[in-house]
Formats: C-alpha cells, sequence, structure tokens
C-alpha cells in the first residue's frame, strides 16, 4: 500500500543477467527509477574497479562535451533542447560517439589555432597600410623614445609623431594604443642607430619607399593584401559557425547519452561478475509493491538487447535493514525534504510528513498573522508555481531552494491571510467586519458593578472576528492581546504534543511492542493530560465564565499554588472542590514518574533471571558476555524519563516563542506604519501626494526586506525547530538512511 | 530617435508590480479614507483646535479625511502613469532582446 502515512516495504532481490543485456536492462531499471543497487563489492577501491576505464572515457568525453559547449556560447549559437527520450547506446556506439567527439574537438582547436594567426596577420598589414611612415611604437613609450633620439642627435632630426586612428576593427581586437612616427635625419649610417634604438624601444620598422610612386604601389599591395586576408577570416568564422551550429543540434542529446552510460557503467561496478565472464549478479532493494514493474522492465531490456535467456528476480530475507522509501508527489515533496532534512524515518516508522502539511504552515502562520503580507505571500507563491520551469534554468542555489519550496510559501501565505483575519491585522490596520460588541453605557455608571460583558461576547465572537476593529487604537492593546496570546500559545503547544504522543501509540502497535504501550504510552499520557492538559481546562474555564476582573486568579499562580501545594485561605479559587482535584492531578503525575523509571527494566531483569535459570550454569558466562548489562538499561531508562518529564515543562515555554514572533511582527509593522507611510498621510497640502508616492515605494521596499523575507524566514525557522524538536521527539526516532534509486531523470535534473 | 530604454529589464519589472501594489493599495486607502473610517482616525492630521468647535468639530473632522483621501487618490493616479511607463519600458526590453538573437 503506497501512502504518505508509512514509509514502503521494501525487499532485497537478487537479478542475475546476461553480460550482453546488461546495459539495455539496466537502462531500462534507470528509466523506470524505482531500484537501488546495493554495493557488492565495498571493499575495492575505486581505480580497482572493473569499468574504471569506460569510467573514465564518459568523463573524457563530458569534458569536450564542455569545451564544445563553451565555443558556442562564446560565439552565440543557440543550443537546442532535446525533445524525446533517447535510447542509451550500446559499446560500439560508445566508440563511435567517442571517435566523433575527438574530430570535432581537433576540428575545432585548428580553426582556434588559424583564426588567431591570421588575425595578427591582419593587425600588422593595417599597421602598414594605415601610416605610410617610418614606425610603429606604443604610446607611452613616445615620449621616452623622443628624449632618447635627442641625447643621441643633439637635436639634428626632424620627428613628426600622430596617434594612430583607432578603428573599430583594431579597437575590438583589443590593439594597445600606438603612435606613428616619421624620423628625418641625415645621412646612412645613423639608420642602424636608429634601428638599434626602436628595437630598445620595440617600435616596429617599415621601410619608407623613397618615390611617391613606390609608395603607392606598396600602399596597394597592402590594400589587397588585407582584403584577402579578411575574407579568408570571414570564411573561417562561418565555417567554425556552421561546425557549431550542425553540434548544437545534438550536443544535448549526447550530453544525457554520455551522463547515462557512465551512471551505467558506475552500476555495473557495483555488480558482481560470475567466473564465466557471461553473468552479471546483482542486488537491489525495490518496494514490494513494485516488483512487477521491475520484473517488466528486465524483460524489455533483454528483448532489445536480443538476448534469449530473461533475467531472473529472486528474492531474498535479509536481516539487513532497508533504505526508508517514502512516495511523494510535487506537492508533498516539499514537506518530505524538510523533515527528511532533520533525519530519515527508521524503517516503517510512522511519517511525520502528512501532518506537517497542516500544522508546520499554521504554526508559521500563529507567527505571522498579517492578511496583506500573507496576500503578498500567496501572490508570490503563485507566481513561482506558474514559472517554475523558466525559473530552474536560472541555476542559481537561491532560486532552487525557493522553487523547492513553493508549495510550502504558497500554503504559508494562505494560513498567514488566515490567521491574519483572526488577529484583525492588516500591514497594521484593522477591519470592521463584525461591528463591536463592546458597550460604552456601563463604563459611564458611577456605581454600580461594570459586568465584564465583553467576556461573554468574546465566546462567540472567537468564530467571527476575535478581535474588535476599535482594539487597534486603544492604548491597553497590547496587555490584552499578550495575554490572549500567550495562552492561545499555550493550548497549540500541548494539543501538539499530545498529537505527537497519541503518533508513538500507532508506532508501538505496527511493531507490536505492546509492553511498551502499557508502559511507556499511558503513563506518558497521564502525566501530560493530568498537569498540563489541566493547564488548558483552567484557561478556556477562565474564558467561558464571568468574573469581576479586580479579583480574577491568575492562572500562573494557581498553577505554581498547585505545584507546590500551597493553599492558603485568601486565594480566590475559580471553582468548588477546586482543592481536592489539584491534590489528586499533582498526586497521579507524581506516580507516573517511578512507573515510567523503574518498571520496565524491572521487568527485564526478571525475563532474564528466568532464561538464565533454564538455560543453565554452563552457558551463564557466555550469556552473561552477550547482554547489555542491566546498569545500562537502568540509565538509558532514566535518561528517557527525565527527558520526557522535564522536556514537557521546557517544551510547552518554548512554544511560547509563538507568541513572542507574532508580537514583534506586529510592532514592526506598526513602527513602518507609522514612521514611513504615516508622515506622508499627514500632510494635508497638495504637496502631500507627491511625497506620498516617495513614501510609498519605500514602505513597500521596507515591507518585502524586512517584514517579508527577514520576519519570514525567522518565522519558517521557529516553526520549524517547533517541528523537529518539540513535536517529533515525542514519537519520532529518525535513524533510517534515504531510498536512493538509480533514476536518469533526477540525474539529467540534478546536473543540468 | 534617441532610445527610450532608460533601465535594464529587471528594474522595469520591478517598478511594474511597484506600481500595480501602489495603485491597489493607495485606492484602497483613499476609499477607505473617504468614507470616514474610524480605524484611521491617527493618520489624519488633526489639531486640538479642531476637537474644540461644537457644532462644527465633526465636520472639521471629516474636511480632513477628504483632503487625506484626495492625496490617497492623486498619489493612485500618478502610480498608474509610473506602470504605464514600466510596462513600456519592460516591452522595449522584450523587444531589444528579441532584435539581438
Amino acid at each position: 500500500m503506497s501512502s504518505l502515512f508509512r514509509s514502503e516495504e521494501m525487499c532485497l532481490v537478487q537479478l542475475f543477467f546476461q553480460t550482453e543485456s546488461a546495459h539495455n536492462c539496466i537502462s531500462e531499471l534507470g528509466h523506470l527509477g524505482l531500484v537501488q543497487f546495493k554495493d557488492l563489492n565495498p571493499g575495492v577501491a575505486a581505480f580497482q574497479r572493473r569499468f574504471v576505464k569506460e569510467v573514465k572515457k564518459c568523463e573524457e568525453m563530458e569534458r569536450i562535451l564542455r569545451y564544445l559547449e563553451k565555443e558556442m556560447v562564446k560565439s552565440n549559437i543557440v543550443i537546442a533542447a532535446t525533445k524525446e527520450k533517447e535510447m542509451v547506446p550500446c559499446a560500439r556506439d560508445v566508440l563511435e560517439l567517442e571517435s566523433t567527439f575527438e574530430k570535432l574537438e581537433q576540428e575545432l582547436r585548428e580553426i582556434n589555432r588559424n583564426h588567431a594567426a591570421l588575425r595578427q596577420n591582419l593587425i600588422e598589414l593595417m599597421d602598414i597600410d594605415s601610416l605610410f611612415i617610418a614606425g610603429v611604437i606604443k604610446q607611452e613609450r613616445f615620449p621616452a623614445f623622443e628624449k632618447v633620439l635627442w641625447r643621441l642627435f643633439h637635436g639634428n632630426f626632424v620627428l613628426r609623431h600622430t596617434e594612430m586612428q583607432a578603428t573599430e576593427e583594431l579597437q575590438a581586437r583589443g590593439a594597445v594604443k600606438k603612435d606613428v612616427f616619421i624620423i628625418f635625419v641625415q645621412g646612412d649610417h645613423v639608420r642602424e642607430k636608429i634601428r638599434k634604438v626602436c628595437e630598445g624601444f620595440r617600435a616596429s620598422l617599415y621601410s619608407c619607399p623613397k618615390t611617391l610612386y613606390e609608395r603607392k604601389q606598396m600602399s596597394n599591395s597592402v590594400m589587397t593584401q588585407m582584403e584577402d586576408l579578411r575574407m579568408i577570416l570571414r570564411r573561417t568564422e562561418e565555417y567554425r559557425a556552421g561546425v557549431l551550429t550542425r553540434a548544437a543540434e545534438h550536443v544535448q542529446e549526447w550530453g544525457s547519452k554520455v551522463k547515462k552510460m557512465k551512471a551505467i557503467y558506475y552500476t555495473l561496478n557495483l555488480c558482481n561478475i560470475d567466473i564465466t565472464q557471461k553473468l552479471i549478479v546483482a542486488e537491489i532493494w525495490c518496494p514490494v509493491s513494485d516488483l512487477t514493474l521491475v520484473q517488466s522492465a528486465l524483460i524489455k531490456g533483454s528483448e532489445q538487447s536480443g538476448s534469449s535467456v530473461t533475467p531472473v528476480l529472486n528474492r531474498i530475507q535479509t536481516q539487513q535493514t532497508p533504505p526508508t522509501f517514502n512516495r511523494t508527489n510535487t506537492f508533498t515533496e516539499g514537506f518530505q525534504a524538510i523533515i527528511d532534512a532533520y533525519g530519515v524515518g527508521t524503517y516503517l516508522e510512522i511519517n511525520p510528513a502528512p501532518y506537517t502539511i497542516v500544522t508546520f504552515p499554521f504554526l508559521f502562520a500563529v507567527m505571522f498573522g498579517d492578511c496583506g503580507h500573507g496576500l503578498v505571500m500567496t501572490l508570490f507563491a503563485v507566481w513561482v508555481i506558474s514559472q517554475a520551469e523558466s525559473l530552474r534554468k536560472w541555476k542559481n542555489e537561491l532560486t532552487d531552494v525557493v522553487i523547492g519550496g513553493r508549495y510550502i510559501i504558497l500554503l504559508m501565505g494562505m494560513f498567514s491571510i488566515y490567521t491574519g483575519l483572526i488577529y484583525n491585522d492588516c500591514f497594521s490596520k484593522s477591519f470592521n467586519i463584525f461591528g463591536s460588541s463592546w458597550c460604552v453605557r456601563p463604563m459611564f455608571h458611577p456605581h454600580g458593578p461594570w459586568q465584564y460583558v465583553f467576556n461573554f461576547f468574546f465566546l462567540i465572537n472567537v468564530h467571527t472576528a476575535p478581535h474588535i476593529s476599535v482594539w487597534n487604537i486603544a492604548s491597553n492593546k497590547l496587555s490584552f492581546l499578550n495575554s490572549f496570546k500567550m495562552k492561545m500559545s499555550v493550548i497549540l503547544g500541548v494539543s501538539h504534543m499530545l498529537f505527537g504522543v497519541a503518533l508513538s501509540l500507532v508506532n508501538f502497535v505496527h511493531f507490536r511492542k505492546f509492553q511498551d504501550i502499557f508502559l511507556q504510552f499511558v503513563p506518558q499520557l497521564i502525566f501530560m493530560l493530568s498537569l498540563f492538559g489541566y493547564l488548558i481546562f483552567l484557561i478556556l474555564y477562565k474564558w467561558c465564565i464571568t468574573l469581576r476582573s479586580e479579583t480574577a486568579p491568575s492562572i500562573l499562580l494557581l498553577f505554581i499554588n498547585m505545584m507546590l501545594f500551597d493553599y492558603q485561605s485568601e486565594h480566590v479559587l475559580l471553582y468548588r472542590g477546586q482543592v481536592w482535584i489539584h491534590i489528586f492531578l499533582v498526586l497521579t503525575a507524581v506516580l507516573m514518574v517511578p512507573v515510567l523509571l523503574l518498571v520496565k527494566p524491572f521487568l527485564i531483569y526478571r525475563t532474564r533471571m528466568k532464561t538464565r535459570h533454564q538455560v543453565g550454569e554452563q552457558n551463564h558466562f557466555i550469556c552473561f558476555l552477550l547482554q547489555v548489562s542491566m546498569g545500562d538499561i537502568f540509565v538509558y531508562q532514566a535518561i528517557h524519563t527525565i527527558e520526557f518529564c522535564l522536556g514537557c515543562i521546557s517544551n510547552t515555554t518554548s512554544y511560547l516563542r509563538l507568541w513572542a514572533l507574532s508580537l514583534a511582527h506586529a510592532e514592526l509593522s506598526e513602527v513602518l506604519w507609522r514612521m514611513v507611510l504615516q508622515v506622508g498621510l499627514k500632510i494635508s497640502s497638495g504637496m502631500g501626494s507627491l511625497m506620498l508616492v516617495v513614501l510609498f515605494a519605500a514602505f513597500a521596499v521596507l515591507t518585502v526586506t524586512v517584514l517579508l523575507i527577514m520576519e519570514g524566514l525567522s518565522a519558517f525557522l521557529h516553526a520549524l525547530r517547533l517541528h523537529w524538536v518539540e513535536f517529533q521527539n515525542k514519537f519520532y526516532e529518525g535513524s533510517g538512511y534515504k531510498f536512493t534509486p538509480l533514476s536518469f531523470d533526477s540525474l539529467l535534473k540534478t546536473q543540468q | 530617435m534617441a532610445s527610450l530604454l532608460f533601465c535594464g529589464p529587471k528594474l522595469a519589472a520591478c517598478g511594474l508590480v511597484l506600481s500595480i501594489w501602489g495603485v491597489i493599495m493607495l485606492a484602497m486607502l483613499g476609499i477607505f479614507f473617504t468614507t470616514h473610517s474610524a480605524v484611521l482616525i491617527e493618520d489624519v492630521p488633526f489639531t486640538e483646535k479642531d476637537m474644540e468647535d461644537g457644532p462644527t468639530a465633526l465636520q472639521n473632522i471629516y474636511k480632513l479625511y477628504n483632503q487625506v483621501g484626495y492625496n490617497c487618490f492623486i498619489a493612485a493616479a500618478i502610480y498608474v502613469g509610473i506602470g504605464f511607463l514600466s510596462f513600456c519600458q519592460v516591452r522595449l526590453n522584450k523587444r531589444k532582446e528579441y532584435l539581438v538573437h
């Protein structure tokens, strides 16, 4: 039965298939994505495995593909996306692909080399062409060059220089700024000196023809050379673009083929090859309900390879713990991921994920509770959900996290709108939907008791609009809100923990530990209910009855006095007979502690004594060595009991963070409104609207960054901690390992 | 014609989202102010003097409410303009991206 309630039942299966059909069978299993291969050669190092050469070949091909992709991106060639699922090539296709890749790589490298050489030639020609003058030197070196010439010739020369016209082509090719110069000097023997100086300054000299006619000829020849070079360069670029475009159609397909082949070889490394080299033995974990699917995939694979023998499946019994597999869909995988982040569930343990889908956004919303912010968050989540595929292409780690959690954010936003309506808070302003039930008239009677009418109407309004809008501008708003939110946090916390304890009952029933139900579940439940369940009862009772506000007892004091057995006559009680009920409850709770602490170890001790008498004295020594010592058992039980009992109190207090964060959020929101937007609203003149435009932009940016992102992350983290620690330590063991099947879909998705 | 594009695609998209939010929220605020909602009393700039006059006190407060409401509507109208501008920038950016390829 596949559901999210519990992890799937797994079985260990031995596979036997022929070596020829290995590729096809494993590729079919990879497409199915439902089996995990066990490593049958755990002691062998990576470089000693059988198919290590093939894996290296695949990695080399991946390198070539990466180089090709880089070249394509440089030339702005679009890489076509693959459409349909391709077949995995067998061994000879591997060789063919390999040779294609190598050829492509060589071609590309040659083209690039030629291209660079041709470009260099062109630049040199252009130097000659645009100048007609004797030399070219780097611009920054020119002043020093001039000084040297002065020293050398004592001013008997004429030097003219200009900056070279930097054409666009030159700038594109990254040439340095150069100056051109022409020197007229008398005498021929000084030519050597000039040449030496120019060599020292690395200036290129060009011979200057003496007559105008020769100069014109040289210019023409250079022009034609340049034209030829330009044409050759263009052709080279076109050829290169053609090669890359042809390759671009296939590059993604090749990439996925190579990845699949590498995965198959890696899997083959995990299997055992029979001594006759004709049979491959593999051991896989697979869900029991999918055995038929695996069988049919294997048959399909062996048919494709043309082998006559169908693979053999042999289910074997084992003592090893299978991996934990929770079948999820797009909606639930986000929630399963946040549970697994703390600890993957033990095999066949109950899965907290389906409850987390509701309680996690709810606890988040209790801390976040604002209609307006919730609405913005919901709209953002809807946009991410609709654009999920195109956003995945950004391949940024942060966007991947947001995309993975898009359904979580959607639920968080929707629940926040709900709690925002309960708190009556929308961008720190409240609504007046149902009118006020506050009666002002009794306040103006100078004598006579003021009936706390509000309390009664409050209960009715709890399901309609618990917070009356006028509360928002009352000056004692916080003292009411604090009391309300604190009590609500405690109620929510104790209910959540009781639910966790109830889930442990389900685990005990499944694993047939009936003894533990009476020794652990029942005492824990009684302990919690008698103390903290009674606390909830007190809170709800006090909300329901009518009291005079001056004489109303504080619940906290009542509780403390109950634990300390402090009953004095002037203490106000909520109902008759309260003292006896308190004494009874505290005594019950205290009685449960020794039950939790002592009964189970004592029973273990008794069964051991019985078996020892039965087994006899010869094996006494061996038995003694094999068993865990009684001291360890006692200590373990004591730790568990202390953790539970003290944990009850500390975890209940820990839930008060629900109040603390919601208070912080409400106050931040109000401060933002008052300090930013209200400044613009209070200007009543005409300039008010312009100020309002600017201040609203600031208000929006601050709302998104501080209130949505910062507070949202904070509330997310605290709600997550409440789940991981306070809720799950009542029932969750979390010591399993995750099921990681060979799946080509997830392989291609993660590596893209 | 000089390029009318003065901001990149991300800035234009942010401007568009901000304008839509601004239009909706400021228009709603304007409506709430002009209907004299009691919750927004703290946002109205009234002074002690307005509260003193006996018969006209309420009318003074209402007048102030209306003024703030009209300010909100004008700001919403300005945001409509900014939104339209951002939308044009988004379209121009898309066209430029399409042309290069």
